[in-house]
């Protein structure tokens, strides 16, 4: 019977578009839409995440409470997390996956559509009500985004809703996730094995691995909570016998892959747009597939890393010490793979290729400190200050949200068939990238001079680092416009240059989706193409 | 060619659900599996229950100090106090030292005192024949009661420890027992 049905949408599917009117994105089921929503919900999702940024530093701007009451600004931390992870970075890679994996595997769209509509507007939901908990009573869940108890089970009558807007995100990413590997594995063209597949798909390849094996393992952990807080269970409450510390074991089991699900798509983009400015086939293909396979390996076997200061044997502390700087390694292989496919290369500077670059010399700075606290006896002095906070910016802020900025200039002329203006492109870049160093690079010294975590005060001491910070803070929030300004600009016509159908030179024998028209038509291969670009390999 | 992409699915979707609800329930499993492994290393100074009197060779060729330490969880309107501080000890000798508790509310109090031994990994040497922690405790209003704690320290107890700092938090439990 399902045969007879997919015959059936498969006819209908040549007969006609899209369908007119507003219900087209509520009900679509194509590709291409459900990837655009993604990116314009992602990207509305960053600019309320920055806002949310902008109030913390206007608080640390100067010592003392300026503008919000303490719990206010905790709620600000956490909720920032929240939505930059669950709402814009995640989120971003799902649409990027969606447009983009079906034309470049030469498949007609994902393999199960009605899912991946259902998995977006799970996704709003979850978010919607993650967001509904600003205005109760209690307020936001202001805990930190790790959810520790037993701080966090203090939380208002917003605690259930923020645990089930996790179980929804956590249920679409895995929809999303299963979508991808299905996907991948059953609808590639019959050219493409397995290892000429772009890297951007191998790399979302494993991280749909790494979502279904830990998205789980989270809900159950905030479920942990829920029933501890509502239902007298002990998991983490020590009067009745639990551990407030076996919930951090659970959390960074997810927690760590978790972070390396906002990575390695990363990874995938950067190897795929170095290459065609550097006009140059990727160097090192293959060991570029197993780096990311042993990094994904890895982020299994470390996350007591995140730890070291509860109290673990010298034992235990030893190997996740030793475990963590192991990642180092195929990390290693990759940067120095990107800087030899750049070696000699004919490379010109778009804005794509501008942020690409930035990502691999400023993710480097955010590797290195990483580096430095896995460390475990420093890392007692680095621990829950501004230091890790600097860390983690510089992996997630110059490394995966550059990269999504490169991908946007990369993709939209193909997207909409339109140029986008390389002036403002580039004033965006510079803007941003000397900023964003001018916000975080401040953090480390805070940091390493004892300036805490998730604290809306501080010594006068750290005054003058903050301000610049705070500065540095402000000009990256207000370069961010420009990045919109172009978005829209470029859906509504651009600089009027048509965007070719390869947009970049030769692109056409680095991907499919460069042998397809500018903008592609609706429904793409259809029938399987004969014969796939290798230029990437 | 189509039939079959979708049979392929399907046969893929099932799979990867399983591996999902596999996921779900492994992350359950590490309950118990921490319970284990704080069990085997000592991690968290976790104590095990009461243990027989038996008899131990007196090792009078070093001194351990056993420091006791009290605390209320945040609003457990008790007082608590240890009416011994620290003692020198023998390992291998049995002592027993007084805690006195009281309700301060009006009503009765169901409380729960949960161990904690630091360092971690000396905790399965100190071993408890007798305490208030291996039970709730139930105090009537304005009930104030002295609850004794026999121990020893295992001689086994490697070299290095000199000190070992047993460490009580009472709970009050009432609501939930109520519930239960």
């Amino acid at each position: 019977m399902s045969a007879v049905v997919a015959e059936h949408e498969h006819d209908e599917h040549h007969d006609h578009g899209p369908q007119k009117g507003l219900l087209r994105w509520v009900i679509t089921t194509n590709h291409k839409d459900i990837g655009t929503l993604y990116l314009v919900f992602s990207l509305a999702m960053f600019f309320i995440g920055g806002a949310m940024a902008m109030i913390i530093r206007a608080e640390l701007f100067e010592p003392g409470m300026q503008f919000v009451d303490p719990q206010f600004f905790n709620s600000m931390t956490t909720m920032h997390a929240l939505v930059m992870v669950f709402g814009a970075v995640m989120p971003a890679f799902v649409g990027l996956a969606n447009w983009m994996i079906p034309m470049m595997i030469g498949a007609p769209d994902m393999a199960l559509p009605r899912m991946n509509n259902m998995s977006f507007w799970m996704l709003v939901a979850g978010v919607l009500l993650l967001a509904s908990t600003l205005f109760m009573e209690g307020g936001a869940p202001a805990s930190g985004w790790t959810l520790y108890p037993p701080l966090v089970l203090q939380t208002g009558a917003a605690l259930p809703f923020a645990i089930f807007s996790v179980h929804l995100l956590g249920i679409s990413s895995i929809m999303g996730a299963i979508n991808i590997i299905a996907t991948i594995f059953n609808m590639r063209a019959p050219a493409m094995t397995l290892m000429k597949m772009p890297l951007f798909v191998w790399t979302w390849l494993i991280t749909a691995f790494l979502l279904i094996a830990i998205m789980p393992v989270f809900a159950g952990a905030v479920t942990m909570l829920l029933t501890d807080r509502f239902f007298d269970t002990s998991f983490f409450d020590a009067a009745g016998g639990g551990d407030p510390v076996l919930y951090q074991h659970i959390f960074w089991f997810f927690g760590h892959p978790e972070v390396y699900v906002m990575i390695l798509p990363t990874f995938g983009v950067a190897s795929t747009i170095i290459p065609v400015f550097a006009r140059k086939p990727l160097f090192g293909y293959s060991s570029m597939v197993y780096a990311t396979a042993s990094i994904a390996f890895l982020s299994f076997i470390v996350w007591a890393h995140h730890m070291f200061t509860v109290g673990m044997p010298v034992a235990g502390e030893l190997y996740f010490m030793y475990a963590t700087m192991l990642i180092a390694i195929p990390t290693g292989v990759k940067v120095f793979n990107w800087t030899a496919t750049m070696w000699k290369g004919s490379m010109t500077f778009e804005t794509p290729m501008l942020f690409s670059i930035a990502f691999v010399v400023l993710f480097t700075i955010g590797g290195f400190t990483g580096l430095m606290m896995s460390i475990a006896p420093s890392d007692f002095q680095y621990h829950d200050t501004y230091f890790i906070v600097a860390h983690f910016h510089y992996t997630l802020v110059p490394a995966s949200v550059f990269i999504l900025m490169a991908a946007g200039y990369y993709w939209l002329p193909k997207w909409t068939g339109n140029m986008y203006n390389e002036r403002i492109g580039k004033l965006h870049f510079w803007l941003s990238a000397v900023s964003v160093n001018i916000l975080f690079f401040p953090q480390h010294f805070l940091g390493l001079a004892g300036m805490p975590r998730r604290i809306p005060d501080y010594a006068v001491q750290f005054a003058d680092w903050n301000m610049i910070s705070s500065i540095g803070g402000f000009i990256f929030g207000i370069s961010q416009l420009l990045f919109l300004y172009i978005v829209i600009d470029t859906i509504k016509g651009g600089t009027g240059e048509k965007a070719t159908d390869e947009v970049w030179e030769d692109a056409h024998k680095h991907g499919l989706e460069w042998t397809l028209p500018s903008p592609p038509p609706y429904h793409t291969f259809t029938t399987p193409p004969a014969t796939v670009p290798t230029e990437h390999i | 060619m189509k039939e079959n992409v979708t049979q392929k699915n399907t046969r893929l979707v099932r799979i990867l659900v399983f591996v999902v609800l596999g996921m779900f329930g492994f992350g359950y499993a590490l309950v118990p599996l921490y319970d284990v492994l704080c069990d085997i290393t000592g991690l968290n100074g976790k104590v095990e229950a009461a243990v027989k009197e038996e008899s131990y060779e007196v090792d009078k060729s070093r001194e351990i100090t056993v420091e006791f330490m009290t605390a209320l969880n945040e609003s457990t309107p008790m007082v608590f106090r240890s009416e011994t501080k620290k003692i020198k000890v023998h390992p291998g000798e049995y002592h027993t030292v007084n805690f006195y508790a009281e309700n301060k509310t009006d009503k009765a109090m169901v409380a729960r005192a949960i161990p904690s031994i630091s360092p971690g990994p000396a905790a399965e040497y100190l071993k408890k024949i007798e305490c208030f922690c291996f039970s709730e405790q139930t105090f009537k209003a304005r009930e104030g009661k002295t609850m004794p704690v026999r121990f020893v320290v295992n001689p086994e107890l490697p070299e290095k420890y000199k000190t070992i700092t047993l460490a009580y938090t009472f709970f009050d439990n009432t609501e939930t027992s109520v519930k239960k």
